[in-house]
């Protein structure tokens, strides 16, 4: 069999279309590096939903925690901790058999017990957490000069916090957001491992390579393909986000503005 | 466990509870508790070692070596570190059969590698296939620690290098000018001082590490994940005394909470390691801690 007729049969097949039955025997390089970058479909339609959908409760949470009545602090401190203090495996695993109790409850939370918005769920709330403990440093190291020209100008209020203050906090936290961000699409890898069950073998990068890993005990073929999807997965990420990092200081001397650093670390 | 409970159909609610706590399975599950606590207390040094010998290396004068540092720090980066787990159970498990196979059946011919499998001469299965269930047991838990130290080393070898690196230069020079060896000043300027350096980044690494311990369910160890699993599963009456319903969700609130509490009580005894180590340095936080005496 060729290599197109397999990229034919597998590319798609972690959305169901195509070859039903994954190869079983005689497995070729070819059928690898395809079953595992179709894969691959799942990991980025988790993090960028994710990704896009937390930033905006992100801003909220960061502003919430930077808030002073308590009513408001207190739920935005503790959402936070919540999600940043425990693993989020066992988010998951808390998250998938809660929404099979609530199944029987309603059969609103019907499509919440499979991965596709079960999963997305959790990862929202998560990386939301982890952004905005990322936002609400980037809120207090605002320069009090920034708001006090603002003030100067007789900005208060929304115009303000628009104008100013949140294109402020971008550029400062936007370093560190790309970080999250990388680390978020690593974390999507924990969804098939994690209770969620991959319904027709429909799984996502790491739920093939160790399909492949188990099947020909040998780890050091998928692994690495897998590797070097993320390796490019990271790249374009990071990509994207100097793209924006520059928009975000395009008034500032070029030598003045913030690099990213990539930093490693982080398991959730 | 407790006299009372012979006979779990005729208990009140709350002594059946009692009783429904303390049976087998559920002491294997509190032990369970245990073995991620040892795993911690074992993985930690082990991967702070790590961590050092790959950040000296790092900074050697000798390229191979300083090479061998960079490149095991730089291999964390860009991957996701569960598929290093995933990774490295299997290969180092291989890798030690083949080298047992090596040593105890030197006259084996055929190849190990035949196709998909992976085959050794039984002699040389690590552990034997012989051999009791504790010690498979002993001997995954430990091929656990070794995997965790070997990822976490190289986050560890990672803060450690930048921490070497934010020692001040007049301080090495100092230390120069005073006629130490480049040993010297490694040992007694270098190391004391760069604790302080490292210590954020060491203790955003221990938190990063409790909230790891899960993937040993990855790895095959009977850990609180899979006796969650195992005891919150629907219970018929046919199988267990006590049956009941679906209550992993339960069981797993129970993992949030205690992986909760543990992670607040990290931060605040780090917090005060931390303004123990800023004591009288030259940095803003030691500088902070001297106006606030004053």
């Amino acid at each position: 069999m060729s290599c197109t007729q397999t990229i034919m049969d597998y590319g798609l097949r972690s959305l169901g279309y195509g070859e039903r039955l994954l190869p079983r025997t005689d497995f070729t390089l070819c059928q690898q590096f395809t079953l595992i970058g179709s894969g691959l479909i799942w990991n980025i339609y988790f993090g960028a939903l994710a990704l896009i959908a937390g930033f905006f409760l992100a801003t909220a949470l960061a502003l919430g925690k930077g808030a002073r009545p308590a009513w408001i602090r207190k739920p935005s401190e503790w959402f936070i901790f919540v999600f940043r203090g425990s693993p989020l495996f066992i988010q998951f695993f808390f998250a998938y058999f809660l929404f099979l109790s609530l199944k029987g409850v309603s059969p609103i939370f019907d499509p919440f017990s499979s991965a596709w918005l079960g999963a997305l769920v959790v990862l929202f709330f998560n990386t939301a957490a982890y952004s905005a403990e990322i936002f609400h440093g980037a809120l207090k190291s605002i320069p009090r000069g920034d708001v006090e020209a603002a003030d100067a100008y007789g900005m208060s209020g929304w115009p303000r916090f628009r104008r100013i203050i949140w294109p402020t906090m971008l550029r400062l936290a936007w370093p560190g957001y790309t970080n999250e961000a990388i680390f978020l699409f690593h974390a999507t890898t924990l969804v098939f491992f994690s209770g969620f069950p991959a319904q027709q073998q429909k799984g996502d990068a790491l739920y093939y390579a160790s399909y492949f890993a188990d099947k020909t005990f040998n780890p050091f073929v998928p692994y690495p393909i897998l590797a070097f999807y993320f390796v490019l997965l990271t790249l374009a990420i990071t990509g994207i986000f100097g793209l924006i990092n520059r928009r975000l200081n395009r008034h500032l001397p070029p030598e003045q503005r913030r690099k990213i650093r990539l930093r490693p670390n982080l398991i959730r | 466990m407790f006299s009372f409970c012979t006979d779990p159909d005729t208990l009140s609610d709350l002594a059946w509870m009692a009783c429904y706590l303390t049976t087998g399975k559920h002491l294997n599950f509190y032990y369970a508790f245990g073995t991620v606590l040892v795993l911690l207390a074992i993985t930690a040094p082990t991967a702070l070692a790590f961590g050092f010998a790959g950040a000296s290396a790092a900074r050697s004068r000798v390229l191979p070596l300083s090479l061998l540092g960079k490149g095991y720090i730089a291999i964390v980066r860009g991957v996701p570190d569960i598929a290093f787990f995933l990774f490295f159970v299997i290969a180092l498990d291989q890798g030690l059969e083949y080298l047992k196979h090596q040593w105890v059946c030197p006259d084996w011919d055929q190849p190990i590698r035949q196709g998909n499998d992976f085959l050794v001469c039984q002699a040389a299965k690590v552990p034997l296939g012989t051999s009791p269930q504790w010690v498979h047991k002993t001997y995954s838990f430990f091929v656990a620690v070794f995997t965790f130290a070997i990822v976490f080393g190289a986050f560890a070898a990672n803060v450690l290098y930048g921490a070497m690196r934010a020692v001040p230069r007049a301080q090495l020079e100092t230390a120069e000018a005073y006629g130490m060896t480049h040993r010297q000043t490694f040992w007694r300027i270098t190391v004391p001082q760069m604790w302080v350096y490292a210590l954020p980044g060491l203790s955003n690494l221990w938190m990063v590490l409790i909230k790891s311990t899960p993937l040993l369910f990855l790895l095959g160890v009977e850990d609180i994940v899979y006796w969650a699993r195992e005891l919150g599963g629907t219970k018929t009456p046919r199988f267990t005394d006590y049956p009941h319903g679906d209550w992993r969700m339960w069981y797993f609130l129970v993992l949030l909470v205690f992986y909760l509490a543990f992670t607040r009580v990290s931060e605040v005894v780090l917090d005060r390691v931390m303004a123990r180590l800023t004591l009288g340095q030259a940095t803003t936080g030691g500088d902070a801690q001297r106006k606030a005496k004053a």
